[in-house]
């Protein structure tokens, strides 16, 4: 099951070795022999384990269309911590979560940077989509400013309510 | 202290919520029980030997009156009518069913009160000074870089599963009463050459079945850079640190096993590339809740009361109470007061409900409704003027929180062990216990002077053992329960790790050799030394002699 936070999605990409299709996720070892073989780079995704440094994905990122990284179990968070170094490094493409998380964990997954969350069969099977849609609206707002758009969280919103009191106070 | 606006009550309320439907989604079957289990410890829900055990979280170890008074509800209501104060100024009960535990967040969450994050692989309850913005070697109020940080490691999306749990604790003193070197990351307030105020940061120290004491990763962190550095320092060790052995996924083997220069190195590194315009300025967030810590009226009064004096000459037994139990204030005539729960004979640091309301009601009159939880297993009221000292103390021995032995030798800090613990491997309470009856004669307690008794019942350390200056350790031998006697460690800024004197002993054996342990002490102090000022200069050897001798005569 693949979804992302409008609901589920249609997976396009394609576990293969293969150079010519479209939508092809390799893994990191074909990564420079499947980018020369293909002009224009689109479509190209790799699927990384989360002990990958992001420096070695580093000299890729501008040419990868998506990039996957492995939750080996739903209680391993480095896939988090690679997400967001990955959006700090600049990488603009999907980052998608690979492995058997919780809809609890959906939230924190957007957060960091992830924009969708393929899912093995046996979790998918005792959460629907529902759930996951439900868990990442469990919080009105979060605390996080480096975690969260642009004056969403909790600290921005403070803010602009305080500025906003004060500007009908002077209107007033 | 720090109330909650309308953005911090809705977070706790939908965290009661999203609780809610995890108990729901756990019993339909959604969730398996493997999942469930670190989402019910992130809510401070452990299955204990007998029963379920809540944590509750005491931010910075801070209480109002309003909010012990509801915690003494809840203790009646839905417990056995008390609950435990811990060594991380947490309040555990111990009976709680499954089934009534949103209802008691709910209870919580209408005193600004949550679990969130008392237990579990994620950023635990921020610890503190307990006399925060009342010591006079303060370089500043540690509280609100504590709440700061509070809100920022409240489900932080990328810190909630880490190897391991991670604790931290803060302190704007010279003196170290918050153990910050036994802590994952230890916090100073301190000023720089140029007269700015910042943060010095430890990193490392821990107890646990591999004690150690804390490095400085950065002698100086700007205010405002707080939060960046640790997202870096944070962020190093999720990724870094290990996951194959659980008992070596806490920060301090890595920064053992890469070197607190590497460590650095690599903070340092992510820090530089976060460094730049799209990091947050805290500055105001920190001075808004700054605010909330603004120290109260204190009245003008004169250092030297005369009838507080007074009182002290006319009663003896009041005198000794207030010499051990009572903490100058930086305000004059004011006074911060520690309310021992540690009573001789019961189970260190529990209080029933009753006695909670009775604390609640007098720091309602005489503290300004705010009352301090220790890392000590004690309460504290922290603004109590001299002149109410007197009344106070005897409505306090009415509901027999009067015992004046704070630092003494049976201010044991002690683990809930083998009575209560699915962890432990031996019993602990009654070891505290007949080592409080063996030295119950106050006089003989007040001559032996400070001296930290600690026990843990089993290897985990939730005793401190290892920071004691005394340390007894509860082990399983052969299925007989054997105690470890360790001597020397100690908690604050002269960190150190005791050292163990020899050989397990039994349960019986255990107040005599302590026994032999202070007297050894008594024949060699010099004019003034403490117990451990003594230890550090005789060294292990006339200590482990009479241990071995004592171990020799018992058997």
């Amino acid at each position: 099951m693949l979804l992302d936070r409008d609901g589920l999605k249609a997976d396009l990409y394609r576990r293969t070795v293969g150079h010519n299709e479209s939508h092809v996720l390799v893994p990191l070892a074909d990564i420079e022999a499947t980018l020369a073989a293909r002009a224009g780079n689109r479509g190209i995704g790799v699927e990384v384990a989360n002990t990958t440094k992001v420096a070695d994905l580093a000299p890729h990122l501008d040419s990868l269309a998506l990039i996957a990284i492995a939750f080996p179990s739903f209680s391993d968070g480095r896939g988090f911590s690679i997400a967001k170094s990955l959006r700090n490094a600049g990488f603009r493409g999907t980052l998608r979560a690979v492995g058997p998380l919780i809809a609890d964990q959906f939230a924190y997954a957007l957060a960091c940077g992830f924009d969708e969350v393929e899912l093995p069969a046996e979790s998918a099977a005792r959460q629907p989509i529902e759930i996951w849609l439900a868990a990442a609206r469990a919080f009105r707002a979060t605390y996080q400013r480096n975690h969260n758009p642009a004056g969403a969280s909790i600290l921005d919103r403070r803010w602009a309510a305080k500025l906003g009191a004060a500007k009908l106070g002077a209107a007033e | 202290m720090y109330r909650y606006d309308e953005f911090d009550e809705a977070f706790v309320r939908d965290r009661v919520a999203q609780f809610r439907t995890q108990v729901e989604r756990r019993l339909s079957g959604a969730l398996t029980d493997d999942e469930f289990k670190p989402l019910r410890l992130k809510n401070g829900v452990y299955l204990q030997l007998h029963a379920y055990m809540l944590r509750i979280a005491v931010p910075y170890g801070t209480l109002s009156s309003r909010q012990l008074r509801q915690l003494a509800l809840i203790g009646e209501k839905y417990d056995r009518g008390y609950g435990h104060f811990t060594t991380r100024q947490n309040l555990q009960f111990n009976w709680p069913k499954l089934r009534d535990v949103p209802e008691i967040l709910d209870l919580l969450a209408d005193v600004e009160m949550h679990c969130i994050q008392t237990s579990g692989n994620c950023i635990r309850n921020v610890t503190a000074d307990q006399f925060a913005g009342v010591a006079a070697d303060e370089v500043e109020d540690p509280r609100p870089v504590a709440e700061l940080i509070r809100q920022w490691s409240s489900l932080h999306p990328e810190f909630d599963y880490l190897p391991r749990k991670f604790k931290i604790a803060v302190t704007g003193a010279q003196h170290d009463r918050a153990a910050i070197l036994a802590h994952d990351i230890g916090l100073r307030v301190v000023m720089n050459a140029a007269g700015e105020i910042g943060y010095e940061l430890m990193v490392g120290g821990g107890l646990g079945r591999t004690p150690m004491i804390g490095k400085v990763v950065r002698e100086f962190v700007p205010k405002d850079q707080l939060l960046t550095y640790l997202e870096a320092l944070m962020r190093v060790y999720n990724l870094e640190g290990r996951r194959d052995n659980k008992y070596k996924a806490r920060v301090k083997i890595l920064v053992h096993e890469i070197g607190i220069e590497e460590f650095r190195a690599r903070v340092e590194a992510e820090f530089a590339m976060l460094d730049g315009p799209s990091i947050p300025a805290d500055t105001e967030e920190l001075a808004r809740i700054t605010a909330y810590f603004a120290p109260p009226a204190y009245e003008k009064l004169p250092a030297i009361i005369p009838a507080f004096e007074a009182a002290k000459r006319a009663n003896p037994a009041f005198a000794a109470w207030v010499e051990s139990n009572t903490f100058p204030h930086r305000a004059p005539g004011y006074t911060a007061l520690t309310i021992s729960l540690k009573p001789i004979g019961k189970a260190p640091g529990d209080a029933t409900s009753e006695q909670m309301r009775v604390v609640a009601d007098l720091a309602e009159r005489y503290s300004h409704a705010e009352i301090r939880v220790t890392h000590h297993q004690n309460l504290v009221l922290p603004h109590v003027k001299q002149a109410d000292i007197f009344a106070l103390w005897q409505a306090l021995g009415e509901a027999g929180l009067a015992e004046a032995n704070v630092g003494l030798i049976t201010d044991i800090i002690s683990c809930p062990g083998l009575d209560y613990c699915a962890l432990a491997t031996a019993r602990s309470i009654p070891i505290a216990q007949s080592l409080q009856k063996r030295f119950a004669d106050l006089s003989r307690q007040r001559d032996i002077g400070p001296l930290n008794v600690k026990i843990s019942g089993c290897i985990n350390a939730c005793g401190h053992h290892h920071v004691g200056h005394i340390g007894i350790l509860g082990l399983e031998k052969r299925g007989e329960e054997s105690y470890q006697i360790t001597l020397g460690g100690d908690a604050t800024e002269n960190a150190a790790i005791g050292e163990i004197l020899g050989p397990g002993i039994v349960a019986e054996e255990v107040p005599a050799a302590i026994e032999r342990l202070v007297g050894v002490y008594l024949a060699h102090r010099k004019d003034g030394e403490t117990f451990i000022e003594a230890v550090r200069r005789l060294g292990l050897a006339p200590f482990k002699a009479a241990f071995l001798q004592e171990a020799a005569d018992a058997a």
